[in-house]
């Protein structure tokens, strides 16, 4: 109880903004690392699934490397990535890690939301004389909008709560309280920066909840109840905690 | 008109859908085809406009081997209204209807006017325009279709057991619905069902085929109730239970008609000029 008033303290200082490591620079560059690994993550992603979705072929590879990459231990993968590529390079290993980590849920989002769609739906739109190409644009794409964010949301959790391991290397990030609050054994910024890196995940959490109302049309969620990972997305919460505590 | 000539078609598992099809659809006229699963009846109406390709023989469309034709080009001059309508669920009815001339190149102002039209001519409120598919009824959603399968004006419009999936009565006003809009209209219309009864209401030709798109017997529905071709066709169209083996019976206060089985049927009003 003690220790977290003390972390209250510790996040509401008048050095937080002013000191050496203002929060709001890391909350930049943890968002900045967050949304660069995440878009890099879908523009490899959602391509991918929706021709596996639009097509049917290789959905047994995808699942298979989805399940892989989602058991791969993320701090062992950043190590083993900054040796890979050199430690002068960290920031770009942290980041094909984080974008490794990314991927399987867009992809099984981009392309569980064609599957979601009806087979009668497309073949009705073949047969009134839509190319392949239209139905891809607008039938497909459109009606597989819910399960895409839902697979972006995911994700972007995901990498947040990750990006945390970036300070280990190097990196900044909030990640950088925790480290260093190890080092010196400052456990009210620790526990300060976890609880504000949990903020942030669920602030963006209700950001992608937002988006999902407004882009998905009216018409689909009229008629279907929402797809929401919830478990997936604990979890990312969660490990936040966990792996910040070990640190 | 639509001939198919020869038409064999064999999928890749191996199973012959279709076999050695010939028939000549005249324009302007409907013409029914009826069969049970297994009949090859929708496979043959999806080859019309080119959603499956025959192994073998053509099919011409005044003339024309649809072969030749671009596949695509080919469905938007051809109305397609299927089962469950096959609408897409995130448009609105009206944009629902306009999708064929829209990718056409019409305007989209122009093709949405013209869609409020069509919701006036297959008898829907035009206050359901601004709806989507999943907020309408079953039957609501069958009109949406219909008006989809209008809206380029074709020529030709296939449709596949399009009520098979409603309710009797919603199936009963579809069907006069549909006969209402072929007087006005005059299409070429190609109609898939596994209901006689249906079959004998809508078709001008009945075309009542056997397991591989064998045709049992060709006709107009007088045609096939006066001499049903064989035991298969009596059969199909329920001569052999009774059920249009009707005859009169005096009763103490007039007649009626009775079936094979001895319930009565309906009444006799007099006798009907051979149409």
């Amino acid at each position: 109880m003690n220790l977290l008033s003390e972390a209250i303290d510790w996040l509401f200082a008048a050095e937080r903004l002013s000191g050496s490591s203002p929060v709001p620079l890391r909350i930049g560059e943890h968002l900045l690392y967050t949304f660069v690994a995440v878009l890099v993550a879908a523009v490899i992603a959602v391509p991918l699934g929706y021709l596996i979705g639009h097509t049917g072929r290789g959905r047994e590879l995808a699942v298979g490397l989805s399940g892989a990459a989602r058991a791969l231990p993320s701090f062992g993968l950043i190590i083993l990535l900054v040796l890979l590529v050199g430690v002068v390079r960290a920031p770009l290993a942290a980041v094909i890690s984080f974008v490794i980590l990314a991927i399987p849920s867009i992809l099984a989002g981009a392309y569980a939301g064609f599957e979601a769609v009806d087979r009668r739906t497309i073949d009705a739109a073949r047969a009134i004389g839509m190319t392949e190409w239209q139905i891809l644009w607008k039938v497909e794409v459109p009606l597989g909008l819910p399960l895409l964010i839902s697979g972006l949301r995911s994700a972007v959790l995901q990498v947040v709560a990750t990006v945390t391991l970036a300070a280990y290397v190097g990196l900044g990030g909030l990640g950088l309280y925790i480290i260093a609050g190890l080092a010196l054994r400052q456990f009210d910024q620790m526990l300060g920066a976890a609880l504000l890196i949990a903020a942030l995940a669920l602030v963006l959490d209700a950001l992608f909840a937002g988006l999902e109302r407004v882009v998905v049309p009216a018409g689909v969620s009229v008629g279907r109840k929402g797809f929401r990972p919830t478990s997936n997305r604990r979890r990312a919460v969660m490990e936040t905690s966990i792996e910040s505590g070990r640190g | 008109m639509i001939e198919f000539r020869s038409v064999t078609k064999r999928f890749p598992d191996g199973t012959v859908a279709v076999d050695d099809f010939s028939l000549v659809l005249p324009s302007h006229k409907t013409t029914v085809l009826v069969g049970s699963s297994g009949s090859g009846k929708t496979t043959l109406l999806r080859m019309v406009n080119r959603m499956v390709d025959p192994s073998s023989g053509s099919i011409e469309i005044d003339g024309e081997d649809t072969s030749t034709l671009e596949p695509v080009a080919l469905r938007r001059r051809i109305g397609y209204v299927m089962q469950n309508s096959g609408l897409l669920p995130h448009l609105k009815v009206l944009d629902n209807v306009a999708t064929v001339p829209v990718l056409n190149g019409v305007p989209r102002r122009e093709a949405r006017q013209q869609a409020l039209t069509l919701l006036d001519t297959v008898g829907l409120d035009r206050a359901l325009a601004d709806r989507y598919p999943s907020q309408l009824s079953g039957g609501q959603q069958q009109r949406v279709g219909v008006a989809r399968g209008l809206a380029a004006d074709p020529n030709i419009l296939l449709m596949d057991e399009p009520f098979g999936a409603v309710d009797p009565i919603v199936r009963d006003e579809l069907q006069q619905e549909l006969i209402r809009l072929q007087r006005e209209l005059g299409k070429t219309v190609v109609f898939v069902t596994h209901d006689i009864d249906e079959a004998f209401l809508l078709g001008d030709q009945v075309v009542i085929l056997e397991q591989g798109g064998r045709i049992a017997q060709v006709g107009s529905p007088t045609e096939i109730m006066e001499a049903p071709a064989s035991d298969f066709v009596a059969s199909f169209i329920g001569a052999d239970r009774g059920k249009r083996a009707l005859s009169i019976r005096k009763t103490e206060h007039g007649f009626i008609l009775v079936d094979g089985e001895g319930r009565a049927a309906g009444v006799l009003v007099g006798t009907a000029d051979a149409g």
